[in-house]
């Protein structure tokens, strides 16, 4: 009998790893595959396409022998079949670092088309395809290819780089993580397709040191890869725990081994970026849409989404939510549709209060805002951002007072300290925040953060800094009743 | 000591960039990185002591003292917060006392089966406080 259990770092930590061990220790043979990203019901079993979850070890002999109740077929419940995978099609079927289930089930065919069509026609599927960067940023990868591809070399810049930003750090996001854990050769073969089409040589995943799963398959997969993809060198570094290093610049003097500081912009990476050459810097999930792009063409991809956003956005519900997990749908479904239809609402029970999405430099939403689809021009005009599609859900226990003065402290704890708005504007907040919560001058000081805020936002070298603002103003202005009886500034 | 770092640092020779993984690995194998590391390092990537210092000092993973205790990694991002995370705080530190070093780490990405800690490159989730408490005695 065929047992299959993910052996992402989730459904370790929740126990997939004695959970294997007893099915093995009852005669069963074990497959460990990626997580399908139904987090709630990890660890989760799966024999003959049949799913039992969240499994422990003493449920493991009545399952084996068949007296256990299943959820039924995986691939038919609500919350994978109400998905659109493009990127996460793999999730739960394949072993990551198995090439023949990666080539049995369309691996390398986006990479074998790119050599076929050459640079240019790639970049043009990749601008065609509607692709916009995954990070948060949402700029146009193709545009951003073909200004490195057209990018001169010169005695001073004599190569070009392709790095892709693994540097995930934004509270409330795992869909990187997932890709490395679960699908480490799409990654590859994207970040392949990159090189291809500007004309790089050398390329680096940067990850950050809190995913030493993910290092460790990502490592063990691109040694796999090397022959697949020669001659491009791809190699890993590692972080060390500085989140503004997700910030593209400040990860690129990271890998220079310098001081996490963020670079002002001119010059552009594209212009001027890892050691001085040409460089394509791409998220994760920009990279992992690649191969289905040249694989499928870009028209395929293009018809997914709304408006200017097209394709698909891995969705990632979390915090406290009934049914957490990877969702990856099109563009355009609303955020009250992913917290409470697919998520099932707070998994306390207690009604919904705030859902922040983007990450700690994202706003805090309330149930009002419940109609916005998930489109990075709506969210924007919502004074929001989608970042890089985290969903974090709080219950009405929430103090958003709280959550702001967290914004502003977890700004402080990780400035690079380059500029001022940042370095010092974080700490002045905390203060300010604490002042207006001791409910001393409360409308003098609630105008003094809005103006704090303010010179951050326009400030701040890089998001850092400059998108602080948004939980901590959103919290303010969305939930007034938490900053002393609602007297707003 | 010394032959440990001067292996290190030979095992990246002529890449380019190679502070972070040396210091990395010093970090890994010492716990710490010595003022005596920072020197030797300088000197072989040709650097002076005060760029290699201020690499150091930058990111948090570079520890300037040496500490024996074990470390417990908890998160406490806003995702575990929203879990609960910061109601298991107090308890965990009584348990930790002395032996065990509790970190705040800011994100794990096991944001959805939040409250999350690591130990090495042990991962735990769904953590009420018997669980931390149990993590952390084990630590």
């Amino acid at each position: 009998m065929i047992v299959r259990i993910s052996d992402d770092s989730l459904a370790i930590a929740c126990g997939a790893d004695a959970v294997a061990a007893e099915c093995e220790r009852l005669g069963a043979t074990v497959e460990r595959v990626s997580s399908w990203g139904m987090h709630w019901l990890e660890p989760l079993l799966e024999i003959g396409g049949l799913g039992y979850g969240p499994v422990g070890v003493s449920d493991v002999e009545t399952i084996l022998a068949g007296t256990a109740t299943s959820i039924g077929p995986i691939e038919h419940h609500p919350f994978i079949a109400n998905q659109t995978r493009l990127t996460f099609a793999r999730a739960g079927k394949t072993r990551a670092l198995s090439l023949d289930d990666y080539a049995a089930t369309g691996g390398w065919v986006g990479l074998k088309n790119a050599r076929m069509l050459g640079a240019d026609a790639t970049i043009k599927a990749v601008l065609d395809s509607g692709l916009r960067g995954r990070g948060g940023a949402g700029f146009p990868a193709g545009i951003k290819w073909r200004t490195v591809a057209d990018a001169p070399l010169t005695v001073t810049a004599p190569l070009k780089y392709v790095v892709c930003n693994a540097d995930e750090g934004d509270s409330g996001t795992f869909a990187d993580r997932m890709v490395m854990e679960g699908d480490p050769f799409m990654l590859i073969e994207g970040i392949a397709i990159a090189a291809l089409a500007v004309g790089a040589a050398k390329g680096y995943i940067y990850i950050r040191s809190e995913y030493p799963h993910a290092i460790a398959k990502m490592t063990a997969a691109v040694t796999l890869a090397t022959a697949l993809i020669a001659p491009f060198d791809l190699e890993i570094r590692v972080g060390a725990g500085a989140y503004v290093c997700g910030e593209e610049t400040s990860l690129l003097n990271s890998l220079e081994g310098k001081r996490g500081e963020v670079r002002a912009k001119p010059p552009l990476p594209a212009h001027k970026g890892l050691f001085g050459c040409p460089t394509v810097i791409n998220n994760v999930l920009t990279l992992a849409a690649v191969p289905y792009v040249l694989a499928e063409g870009a028209q395929a991809y293009a018809d997914y989404g709304m408006g200017r956003s097209k394709g698909t956005l891995p969705v990632q519900i979390a915090g406290n939510i009934k049914h957490g997990g990877l969702f990856e749908t099109a563009f355009g479904v609303t955020l009250g549709q992913l917290v409470n239809d697919i998520g099932g609402g707070t998994a306390s029970g207690r009604p919904v209060r705030a859902v922040q999405v983007g990450g700690p430099l994202g706003a805090y939403h309330p149930v009002a805002d419940f109609h916005l689809p998930m489109d990075y021009e709506a969210f924007t005009a919502a004074d929001g951002l989608i970042g890089h599609g985290g969903i974090v859900v709080f219950d009405d226990s929430v103090d958003m007072a709280k959550q702001a003065r967290f914004a502003m402290t977890f700004c402080a704890v990780e400035s690079c300290g380059k500029c001022t708005p940042c370095r010092l504007g974080s700490t002045r907040g905390v203060e300010v925040l604490d002042a207006i919560a001791a409910g001393q001058r409360t409308t003098a000081n609630l105008a003094l953060i809005t103006d704090l805020c303010n010179t951050m936002k326009f400030g701040s070298l890089c998001a850092l800094g400059g998108f602080t603002p948004y939980p901590v103003m959103s919290a303010i202005n969305r939930f007034p009743e938490d900053f002393v009886g609602g007297v707003v500034g | 000591m010394e032959s440990a770092i001067e292996n290190i640092v030979a095992r990246y020779t002529g890449q380019q960039g190679s502070l972070l993984p040396i210091l990395n690995d010093v970090q890994a194998a010492a716990g710490w990185v010595s003022e005596e590391s920072i020197r030797f390092i300088a000197k072989a990537l040709n650097l002076t002591r005060a760029e290699v210092h201020g690499v150091v000092s930058f990111y948090h993973d570079y520890k300037t003292v040496p500490d024996p205790r074990p470390v417990v990694k908890l998160c406490r991002a806003e995702a575990c917060q929203a879990r609960g995370v910061e109601k298991l705080v107090e308890q965990a530190a009584v348990t930790a006392g002395a032996r065990v070093k509790i970190e705040t780490v800011y994100c794990l990405g096991l944001c959805s089966v939040g409250p999350a800690a690591m130990v090495g490159d042990r991962v735990y989730a769904r953590l009420d406080a018997a669980k931390l408490n149990a993590v952390v005695a084990a630590a």
